[in-house]
């Protein structure tokens, strides 16, 4: 029975092969996974907001797009995964609510996939899949065998990627 | 430089709290009218909560609910959810409706009920607050979302998020006959709004 370790908002985890990490009901938040396929290690960050740089309260890294990343980064190299290796997969970021007229705080979701994308850029990790976006929510698994992300929904789907 | 929860004080959180008590109330008493029948209320429960504990609250993050969203506007700017279990949901549109439907499902008119009934618990919490404050305080058409509870409590949690890592809720049970329904109102004033609200209330320091 492999081990599955949850991952809740504003949080994030690491493992080695064997095991599962997940995060339910993402919304507008994002869930970004690090893989390295040789070493099987997983890491996977559930992020709020897209920058820790514009709150005041941002002690907690793994809230933001910016600080999370960076941080997972350095929790998977510790485990012992290769920089050169790791693949990412994003999820979430849907936009839950929506009004007639446009309203920035509703579109964190969209801002939040945004966010996450420059960073990894900046980081130069390759994103190799993503499901990201609508108007629902997704729970996510990511299997430290394979490499492969669930991504599950109520009335949208179950699919891998 | 706005206020955020974690540095409410005793006083502050008290009348927070009693905001709570009497616009849940309000809310109870509008929705007796609505459906014409005797709506018996929990003293609702005002708590402020880690992000963390708040899913455990309805069930867990996968449990089905029903979100209803408002903007609010006027002297004080933010949000309002009013939240709930589907099955409770289902509850409520039962009562309304005059009708014993077991499925899981929401059709479009149980949606546009349950949207109603939002707006008229959030309208008489609102109206509440606003006598209470001496502030105009309106609210926006609503905004329905069906989904797991986790996703549809990102929102206000994402924008308590930008204050700080707590959330300010209201719980309130409402019974009826056999029916017993469980709600969530959020409120979450914009963080310049959060002073106003404090200070027209003669409790800002």
């Amino acid at each position: 029975m492999s081990e599955i370790k949850k991952i809740g908002m504003a949080d994030l985890n690491v493992i080695k092969n064997p095991g599962i990490l997940t995060t339910l009901g993402l919304g507008s938040c994002v869930g970004i996974t690090l893989y390295d396929p040789i070493t099987k290690i997983a890491g996977m960050a559930h992020i709020m907001l897209p920058s820790s740089k514009t709150i005041r309260n941002n002690t907690n890294a793994a809230k933001f797009a910016d600080t999370g990343t960076q941080l997972l980064l350095e929790e998977v190299l510790k485990l012992g995964a290769s920089r050169g290796r790791l693949l990412s997969k994003l999820a979430g970021g849907a936009q839950m609510f929506s009004f007639a007229n446009k309203n920035d705080i509703m579109k964190i979701g969209e801002r939040n996939v945004i966010a996450v994308k420059e960073v990894l850029q900046e980081l130069r990790i390759p994103i190799i899949a993503e499901d990201t976006g609508g108007n629902f929510g997704r729970t996510i698994e990511l299997y430290a065998d394979s490499g492969i992300l669930l991504v599950k929904t109520i009335g949208h789907g179950t699919k891998q990627i | 430089m706005g206020i955020t929860l974690d540095e409410l004080n005793g006083i502050q959180l008290d009348v927070l709290k009693e905001i709570g008590n009497i616009g849940a109330g309000n809310a109870a008493t509008a929705l007796a009218k609505m459906i014409d029948k005797k709506i018996d209320m929990n003293v609702p429960k005002v708590q402020i909560l880690e992000f963390k504990e708040v899913p455990e609250l309805i069930g867990g993050e996968e449990t089905p609910v029903c979100g209803i969203y408002f903007r609010v506007e006027g002297d004080i700017t933010g949000h309002i959810m009013f939240l709930l279990a589907l099955k409770s949901s289902k509850s409520l549109t039962n009562m309304l409706m005059a009708r014993d439907d077991e499925t899981e499902a929401m059709d479009e008119i149980e949606q546009s009920a349950i949207q109603e009934i939002g707006n008229i618990l959030s309208g008489s919490y609102v109206s509440s607050l606003s006598a209470l404050t001496n502030l105009n305080i309106k609210i926006s058409i609503p905004s329905l979302a069906i989904d797991m509870a986790g996703a549809i409590l990102s929102v206000p949690v994402i924008q308590y998020g930008q204050m700080g890592d707590k959330v300010l809720l209201i719980e309130t049970e409402l019974i009826e006959g056999g029916h017993q329904v469980k709600g969530f109102f959020f409120l979450i004033p914009d963080m310049e709004s959060f002073e106003t609200l404090l200070s027209s209330l003669g409790v800002l320091k």
